[in-house]
């Protein structure tokens, strides 16, 4: 029997990934903004098991918001890197350092 | 959406529609050559809304089933971050102008985030919380990177949005443990469970994810990473509103989460809050010490402040809130000078950011020169400027909830603080010849510098009443 605690493992795995895809990476800002939103479904999965767990639909509501907020961060993101790179010619993360800090 | 909450909403709503109508007539009259009046209507706007709510409000009101709260507390820090854009809108206007940046998109982000700001210091649930920070994030990704033509402003704004989208991921973590081992988003429903009795796990963690993701807001350490290539990439009036503004609703915000949700006694977060407070005092002021760009130099300086800001919100008590308050309302009054100062610092037209620039400008630009050491001086937080005033209530207040030995930690940092604000002094006034800054200063800008120079120093005699309003704000939030 599949229980909260698995779904709960599954998310907090996935959100590790993503907070060391933020990390580790050092090739590419397209793999930062997936880990990105791997961090976000990670979230997802988190509120989803508890609104079943719970038997209480605001964590599916909030899921909504998180998608439909995620969607907006990701096209924002791009139009950043488009950006970016027009001035770059490159999207490396080693080259993201006219400024160091 | 009955009467009652709608009205609670009104201001919200109404700077929202003035948002999406700006967007309508700018796409639809000409573009850019609206962009000026724009900003200028939007100042108008925002201040307009500042005394309206400043004056009008009273009482607690609650919308839409407990998502949105609207108490003095919400009110002051409200007038504050409307007060502040407005300000800081009006005196950008002359350099985004002259550098071909003033298109119109710039006032309506700007108006977006004041009211995902709105949205974030009446929160008073975690779902209207992260709506509410992330309508304020999403437009200031994009003003960061308004300079599209130029590789620092976009570097900036990639930093921003990553390590802000980031710190969103871990709120929103924190958010959904909360809701699972509370098993409600609301506010008042989290802290019924916190009162019970022990303190489940899974809503520590949940606290602690939630606190590191507002830390990163408010750029505490350690979080701070992106504030000083932010400050440094972003165009100087983007800068000036990243330090003022968007600081104040974070505050506010944490604020509202540790008092409302997580509790009274501040036992469980008073610690974690005051680890932040201490590592950013530490760090803000000592990685200050080698800058020599003054945008930078004002990232770790913001960062120092909001240590201190933070210092009040650990003692947990309604003197440390209203200290907080106090504080974030003369930092933006000093931020606001010490901002339109930066604005002006210019060669051949050409905006100029090394301190070393600034060598013997009391004798071409006394006035100025005297406005700005005066808010020199209250940053430092020395006697008889307003500053000092700000740093003896957080540290009264620190010393009273207990945390004697951060508040030693604070008068230790603020004097290694003092050495790099005094420096620029000694430049100005000691220092050696070098190529003259240009002598033009809008009178907007000169204005305000001078006006909260003013206010530094005649603020100590009464604060301008801001302290019975901090303090009716800090009962109302703490009760």
């Amino acid at each position: 029997m599949i229980g909260l605690e698995h779904y709960l493992g599954v998310a907090a795995a996935l959100f590790v990934i993503g907070i060391f895809g933020i990390f580790v990476n050092r090739k590419n800002v397209i793999v930062i903004l997936m880990s990105i939103e791997l961090m976000l479904l990670a979230v997802n999965i988190n509120l989803v098991a508890f609104s079943a767990y719970l038997g209480d639909l605001v964590g599916q509501i909030f899921t909504m918001f998180v998608l439909t907020v995620a969607a907006a961060e990701a096209a924002i993101g791009l139009a950043i890197l488009v950006v970016f790179f027009r001035n770059r010619g490159s999207i490396e993360v080693e080259d993201v350092n006219v400024m160091k800090g | 959406m009955t009467a009652s909450d709608f009205s609670t909403v009104l201001p919200e709503f109404l700077l929202s529609i003035f948002a999406m109508a700006a967007l309508l007539v700018g796409v639809w009259f000409g573009k850019d050559k609206l962009a000026s009046t724009l900003l200028w209507a939007t100042c108008a706007v925002m201040l307009v809304l500042a005394a309206w709510i400043g004056l009008g409000g009273s009482g607690t009101h609650q919308a839409f089933g407990g998502l949105f709260i609207d108490d003095a507390f919400a009110r002051f820090a409200k007038v504050l971050v409307l007060i502040a854009a407005a300000l800081i809108l009006a005196m950008s206007a002359d350099y985004m102008e002259r550098r071909g940046l003033l298109r119109f998109e710039f006032p309506i982000l700007i108006t977006l985030s004041v009211v995902g700001m709105m949205m974030m210091v009446s929160a008073g649930n975690l779902m209207s919380l992260y709506m509410g920070l992330e309508l304020q994030s999403l437009a200031l990704y994009i003003v960061a990177a308004l300079r599209r033509d130029s590789e620092k402003s976009s570097e900036a704004g990639l930093k921003y949005f990553v390590l802000g989208a980031l710190s969103s991921g871990i709120l929103l973590y924190g958010a959904s443990l909360t809701y699972g081992f509370a098993g409600t988003t609301q506010f008042a429903g989290i802290i019924e469970v916190v009162k019970a009795g022990q303190l489940p796990m899974g809503l520590l963690f949940g606290m602690v994810f939630l606190i590191a993701g507002l830390a990163f807001k408010v750029s505490a350490v350690p979080f701070h990473m992106w504030t000083p290539d932010v400050y440094e990439g972003s165009p100087t009036p983007v800068t000036a509103f990243f330090s003022t503004a968007p600081k104040v609703a974070a505050m506010a915000l944490i604020a509202r989460l540790m008092f409302d949700a997580f509790g009274q006694v501040p036992g469980e977060w008073g610690q974690v809050i005051g680890l932040l407070a201490g590592l950013s005092m530490i760090w803000g002021s000592f990685a200050a010490i080698s800058q020599r760009n003054i945008k930078r130099l004002m990232a770790y300086s913001s960062i120092t402040h909001m240590g201190f800001a933070l210092l009040g919100l650990t003692a947990g008590t309604v003197f440390g809130v209203q200290a907080m308050l106090t504080y974030m309302a003369i930092y933006v009054t000093m931020n606001v000078g010490v901002f339109a100062f930066i604005l002006s610092m210019e060669r051949d037209g050409q905006p100029v950011t090394d301190i070393k620039s600034l060598n013997l400008y009391a004798s071409r630009e006394p006035t100025k020169a005297l406005a700005m050491m005066i808010l020199l001086f209250s940053l430092a937080g020395v006697p008889p400027m307003l500053g000092f005033f700000a740093k003896y209530a957080v540290l009264t207040a620190a010393i009273q909830g207990g945390y004697i030995w951060l508040a030693l930690l604070g008068v230790l940092t603020s004097v290694v603080a003092a050495f790099y604000y005094i420096r620029i002094i000694y430049f100005m006034y000691f220092g050696k010849e070098v190529e003259p800054l240009d002598h033009r200063m809008p009178a907007v800008q000169w204005g305000l510098l001078v006006a909260s120079a003013l206010v530094t120093v005649f603020g100590v005699f009464n604060l301008f009443g801001i302290e019975g309003a901090a303090q009716a704000a800090a009962a109302a939030l703490v009760n």
